[in-house]
């Protein structure tokens, strides 16, 4: 162990406590980083648990519609886009941000959040059309999972919403200080998370579904 | 037929019938709290307690006081949790025959529902967040953890699903699913009634809280660490908290999913865990039991390391096998998310993948076996001083390793053919989470008080509460072992075969011993502080410790150390002693602290409200609390005035004040 | 311990590993002496080499257990800070040898154990035909199990005998040293079917069947129960376990025949939840009457689960099954259900599957 450096130690004089006070405390952004990518994690698992849910029941249509009969692949596709140019946008934002140019920050995040707005408009349209033909999440639990799994991804899409403009609101008041930049590089992971988690749905929910 | 909608919307489903006026036995209960809580409130008010209550404990975000609120709290739920105990125990201990008891099966069933989920969700993990919370951070040398109005946070939210519990007595009524609340009992078709929403809604809440804690604690290992603390010189109970957190963070979520998709079956008619349209029950048990055992793990990780530091300080001797002790720790954190099937060994998921399951979990004994091992070694030559936390390791060395017996007896599948549900595994269980995490709390809890109060609890009382506990546990769980073995199986209101009774009369016996181990803990803490002078400790370093945060004062100051402490070695303070360092007396720079805030009591306030309004259908009140809850955590973000400095002035007067803790 | 049999069973255990089982156990035998029922002195060969492998197994961990427990004892009273004779040494903190040995040990004994894990679980697998009714006396080929039906229902069992057309309630009546398969299956509940004294238990779950292959060897009165605890009427749900000769179960069964008919309508009525159900014995029963319990299509009307799967398929569904088998269309009425190593899926089951997505 460690025996050798402690009996050579006082030889060296040793400093036992830190008379200069370093900003470890101060500066808790990399800590903030940490513990939200952590949090992102777990918000992962909680997706996670809901595709080996979906996994199990995606074959029980319990006499109802199955995949094939009530997925518009191409309204999915278009609703893909939405989300994907809403993460490109919010990365040119947060290219404005390193640079410190406030105005353009809070243009790319109006701009996203419109793309955002737009999946989520869209995927509405979709579950009210869904639940019109009457593929409700009470039909199967098929659908259940279906209604949950892409629903969560939404709830999570609106949060982001909000989140956004809490955001723009912050910066148009105190501009681009370090807490700002610190939220913003949060609300980032948590937007590109939802795409990579999006990415997931439509392949595994959307594409398989209508393959098989 | 209108004023009937209209009080239907105003009230839900609530009404006089939710109140049980006509059970004698809640009512009462009901009496006791009710005068119980009018005198805090009274004595509070009389003592113009309220604004001291308020500043200084319910919004703090000092770790120090939060760890102290979580052991409150467990230690209260301890006390409901064991009422439940007494109450099953002298169920079945006299319903025997034709006898039918005192309790009929609508309320025993929610009684053991309602034991375990307390003993679990708001006694163990209150308890084991409170310890790791109070003394991690002083054991890495820091000043608070990573999110301290988050710590806050957390710990209302857990206090709010603990209320919700506590209110299901009184008003409606509480799970009758077991302590899991399964499915099929818990779906809406089998119990329509309001029992599996207080459960889903108390324990939502509460997890949210745990997985909180757990990432701010696992940020705070991971980053805040005193300089030159590395991974390995952390100290082991440091270790056992990281993966006992990091495995919550990653089974939590699970429970959190599981539970959500329960409440949709229950409240928007999904099926996801009905019999038809095919809805899957079994998918419930797997997911819930992907987070069950792990949880175990979860509980008795930090009371490992909490025996760790106590047999290490107590033998006088540097830790046996420090490195593998570690390993040991990180490979059971990863095997015990591989082990859930165990648990339904009988559901028929055929040969090869029981064997599977079986021997993943028999390889969980070999590191735990291991740290066993270790402790042993760590006692060996050493001058071991018998003093209360160490009897409590003692004790638990005797009784857990039987209860590791008996665990991987009940991993041989064809052995647990004939032990599932049976009462041999719940006197399993019990074996296990008493002699290995209520003992190591209880060790921990003697152990840490003189560094939280600034004051020893007294030995008389805390030797009697030991005896208690240790000779009730054997009293109370050796003959559930033996009925076990003669086929007798859980949850079970009476049994035909009157020559049973004389074990389950024992066990109840057993049962009462352990109050008195209960009551005794309780009479101790009074006696000590009725006593803390001749009690007091003035050096902040009672038990000869070796860790930091014997390097401080008891009670540590709120900023923990006036000087953040550097680490060469592990047992850094026994290598500051053993050199003589002591920490500069002058030369004190201001401090940066965050602030106290109310933020976590109203978000708590407002989840409570929710939960109890989508329990009982009141939906404009869930509406607007969960608005409210929005509008306030939002508004809550354009606070950024979070903290402050204390001044070097201040620092100095409060170091001058307190007495030099290296003295002695 | 009781003689080695020349089965399949007898040859995976080494004789001598009984005794020091049986030394070891010793203690808590005598606990028990006197009061051993139904776990410890079975009247079926499953539950008695069930019985055997918890011996077995807690013999090998006391090799062990027991060094451990003088251990802390030893070095406590040895090293305690009165006993100024013993050896002080602060720093020893690590020792190669004594590593390998503590990680090792705990090692082989899992080994050990694990083998005998491994070849019991498939052994004593409960969808095993059994290859010998007791030890010693190998199963007679080409005898077909006697099949019993198991229902498990809001409170009460319901045991249909297919062959022999008739059913009961509460009331198992087996013949002694006669192969029985169990297809166990619920009407809403989850339970366990459970005689200790037959076999270990097995879940008995909606829409799904189970199985479960057993012995009774010796005549007499016995108790099952649920040991799964499924709601109000839960501490109830009991049932008489009666085994008899041959000859003296063909004469209940003529005796059976005689009793009224298990008919839709007095299936549904029987099928509300009902505590405390005294036996009741039914002369008749319809044929198919099971595998409508078990695809949840008793009701008239109700389309029957293996129905909508097969459309389900059709359209790319039901690729998932459950644990144990699930509902599946009758068999053909000359055999009832043929006996396939696994005839259930474990795809849902394997390890890790719930959790590699995402």
């Amino acid at each position: 162990m460690a025996r050798e450096t402690l009996e050579a130690a006082p030889a060296v004089n040793p400093t036992y406590y830190l008379v200069e006070e370093d900003e470890h405390h101060a500066a808790s952004g990399g800590g903030t980083l940490l513990g939200f990518w952590i949090y992102l994690m777990s918000d992962a698992l909680i997706f996670a648990t809901l595709f080996a849910t979906y996994g199990v029941v995606s074959g029980n249509f319990a006499g109802g519609p199955s995949p094939r009969e009530i997925f518009e692949l191409p309204l999915v596709a278009l609703n893909t886009a939405m989300l994907l140019f809403s993460s490109i946008t919010f990365g040119m934002g947060m290219i404005d941000m390193e640079s410190g140019r406030t105005r353009a920050t809070l243009g790319w995040l109006a701009v996203t959040a419109l793309f955002g707005f737009a999946f989520i408009s869209i995927e509405l349209y979709e579950f009210a059309s869904l639940i019109a033909e009457g593929a409700t999440p009470q039909r199967s639990a098929f659908l259940s999972g279906f209604f949950t799994l892409v629903g969560t991804h939404g709830l999570h899409v609106t949060f982001g919403l909000i989140w956004i403009a809490v955001m723009m609101v912050q910066i148009g008041q105190r501009g681009l200080i370090p807490e700002n930049r610190r939220r913003l590089i949060c609300l980032g992971m948590f937007w590109h998370l939802l795409d990579v988690v999006w990415i997931g749905v439509f392949t595994f929910v959307y594409l398989l579904g209508v393959l098989r | 037929m209108h004023e009937q909608t209209f009080w239907t919307m105003l009230f839900g489903r609530l009404s006089w019938e939710s109140i049980p006026l006509h059970e004698p036995i809640l009512l009462g209960t009901f009496i006791v709290v009710v005068l119980l809580g009018l005198g805090i409130l009274a004595a509070v008010t009389r003592y113009r307690l309220w604004g001291w209550l308020w500043h200084e404990w319910l919004t703090s975000v000092d770790h120090k006081k939060i760890g102290i609120m979580y052991m409150i709290l467990g230690i209260i739920m301890l006390l409901r949790g064991f009422a439940d105990a007494l109450m099953m125990r002298a169920q079945q201990a006299i319903a025997f025959g034709g006898a039918e008891g005192y309790l009929p099966a609508h309320h025993y069933d929610q009684i053991f529902t309602a034991h375990g989920t307390i003993m679990i969700f708001f006694v163990a993990i209150p308890l084991i967040v409170g310890l790791v919370n109070f003394v991690m951070p002083l054991q890495i040398g820091a000043r608070d953890v990573a999110f301290p109005f988050l710590n806050n946070l957390s710990f209302w939210l857990t206090v709010a699903g603990a209320v919700l519990v506590m209110i299901s007595l009184f008003v409606g009524e509480f799970s009758r699913g077991g302590w899991l609340n399964y499915v099929p009992v818990a779906n809406i078709q089998n119990s329509p009634d309001t029992g599996p929403d207080y459960y889903l809604w108390a324990l939502q809440i509460a997890g949210v809280g745990t997985t909180l804690s757990a990432i701010n604690m696992v940020t705070t290992i991971i980053k805040m660490r005193a300089p030159g603390m590395t991974m390995m010189k952390m100290p082991v109970f440091c270790w056992t908290a990281l993966c006992s957190n990091v495995l919550a963070i990653a089974i939590f979520p699970v429970l959190t999913g599981a539970f959500a998709l329960l409440m949709l079956d229950r409240y928007v008619g999904m099926n996801f865990f009905t019999n038809d349209l095919g809805g899957n029950p079994m998918m419930y048990w797997n997911l819930v039991w992907i987070w069950g055992h792990p949880e175990v793990y979860v509980l008795v990780l930090p009371a490992f390391g909490i025996f760790s530091e106590i047999t290490s300080t107590f033998s006088g001797k540097r830790l046996f096998g420090y490195s593998s002790m570690v390993y040991a720790t990180v490979v059971i954190t990863i095997l015990s998310y591989l082990v859930w099937l165990h648990h339904f060994f009988t559901m028929g998921s055929g040969a090869s993948v029981n064997s599977f399951f079986g021997i993943a979990t028999m390889v969980i004994s070999i590191p735990t076996g291991a740290k066993i091992f270790n402790w042993l070694f760590t006692m060996y030559r050493g001058r071991i001083r018998f003093e209360l936390p160490m009897m409590w390791v003692v004790a638990f060395m005797l009784t857990f390793v039987v209860g590791g017996m008996t665990g991987v007896l009940l991993a041989v599948p064809p052995a647990d053919f004939v032990l599932h549900n049976s009462l041999f595994l719940v006197a399993h269980f019990h074996n296990v989470i008493i002699g290995g995490v209520v003992f190591g709390l209880f060790a921990g809890m003697v152990y840490w008080f003189p560094k939280a109060f600034g004051f020893k609890l007294d030995p008389f009382w805390g030797k009697i509460s030991f005896w208690g506990w240790v000779i009730g546990y054997w009293v109370a769980w050796t003959p559930i072992y033996v009925v076990g073995l003669m086929g007798t199986t859980r949850r079970v209101r009476h049994f035909d075969d009157p020559s049973l009774q004389i074990w389950f009369v024992i066990a109840g016996i057993g049962a009462l011993i352990i109050l008195v181990g209960i009551l005794a803990f309780v009479i101790q803490i009074a006696v000590s502080i009725r006593n803390r002078e001749a009690l007091r400790d003035t050096t902040g370093d009672p038990w000869d410790g070796r860790t930091l945060e014997w390097s401080t004062t008891s009670p540590p100051p709120p900023y923990n150390f006036a000087f953040t402490p550097r680490v060469h070695d592990l047992d850094a303070w026994y290598d500051m002693k053993a050199l003589g360092h002591a920490p500069p007396a002058e030369g004190f720079r201001p401090i940066h602290m965050p602030r106290n805030t109310g933020a976590g009591v109203i978000i708590s306030a407002l989840a409570l409200v929710l939960g109890f309004a989508m329990i009982w259908y009141i939906w404009w009140l869930a509406a607007l609390s969960f608005v409210a809850l929005l509008v306030y955590s939002i508004a809550h973000t354009f606070n950024y005035d979070r903290d402050y400095y204390v001044p070097a002035e201040e620092v100095a007067r409060i170091e001058g004040a307190r007495t030099a803790p290296g003295a002695a | 311990m009781p003689r080695q049999g020349n089965g399949q069973w007898a040859r995976s255990f080494p004789r001598g590993w009984g005794k020091p089982a049986a030394v070891l156990l010793a203690p808590l035998l005598l606990l028990l002496a006197g009061c051993s029922r139904d776990v410890l002195d079975p009247a079926g060969d499953i539950a008695v080499q069930q019985r055997n492998l918890i011996y077995t197994s807690t013999g090998l961990m006391l090799l062990i257990i027991v060094p451990v427990i003088v251990l802390i004892i030893v070095f406590a009273w040895r090293y305690r800070a009165g006993n100024r004779e013993a050896t002080y040494d602060p720093d020893f903190d690590h020792s190669t040898s004594l590593e390998l040995a503590i990680w090792a040990g705990p090692l082989l004994i899992i080994i050990a154990l694990g083998a005998l894990t491994w070849s019991s679980t498939h052994l004593l697998d409960p969808f095993r035909p059994l290859d010998r009714i007791a030890a010693g006396k190998p199963t007679v080929a080409g005898e077909a199990p006697l099949t019993v039906q198991v229902v498990a229902m809001d409170w009460k069992w319901l045991f249909i005998y297919p062959e022999q057309g008739i059913a009961t309630v509460n009331e198992l009546v087996l013949p002694v040293d006669r192969q029985v398969r169990f297809d166990i299956t619920s009407t809403n509940m989850m339970n366990t079917f459970y005689a200790p004294t037959l076999a270990g238990m097995v879940y008995a779950m909606p829409g799904m069947r189970s199985q479960l292959h057993a012995v009774l060897n010796r005549p007499g009165d016995y108790e099952g129960f649920s040991a799964n605890y499924s709601g109000e009427g839960f501490s109830d749900m009991r049932f008489r376990l009666r085994g008899v000769d041959a000859a003296g179960f063909e004469t209940w069964v003529v005796q059976t025949k005689s009793a009224a008919a298990l008919s839709t309508p007095a299936y549904l009525a029987l099928a509300k939840p009902s505590e405390k159900v005294p036996p009741a014995y039914f002369g008749s029963v319809e044929p198919d009457l099971f595998h409508r319990v078990l695809n949840r299509c008793v009701p008239p009307g109700t389309p029957c689960m293996h129905e909508v799967m097969a459309k389900d398929r059709q359209k790319g569904g039901s690729h998932v099954s459950h644990g144990a088998q699930p509902a599946a269309p009758p068999p053909a009425p000359a055999k009832p259900a043929p006996a396939a190593p696994h005839p259930h899926d474990t795809s849902f089951l394997e390890p890790g599957a719930p959790t590699a997505l995402g």
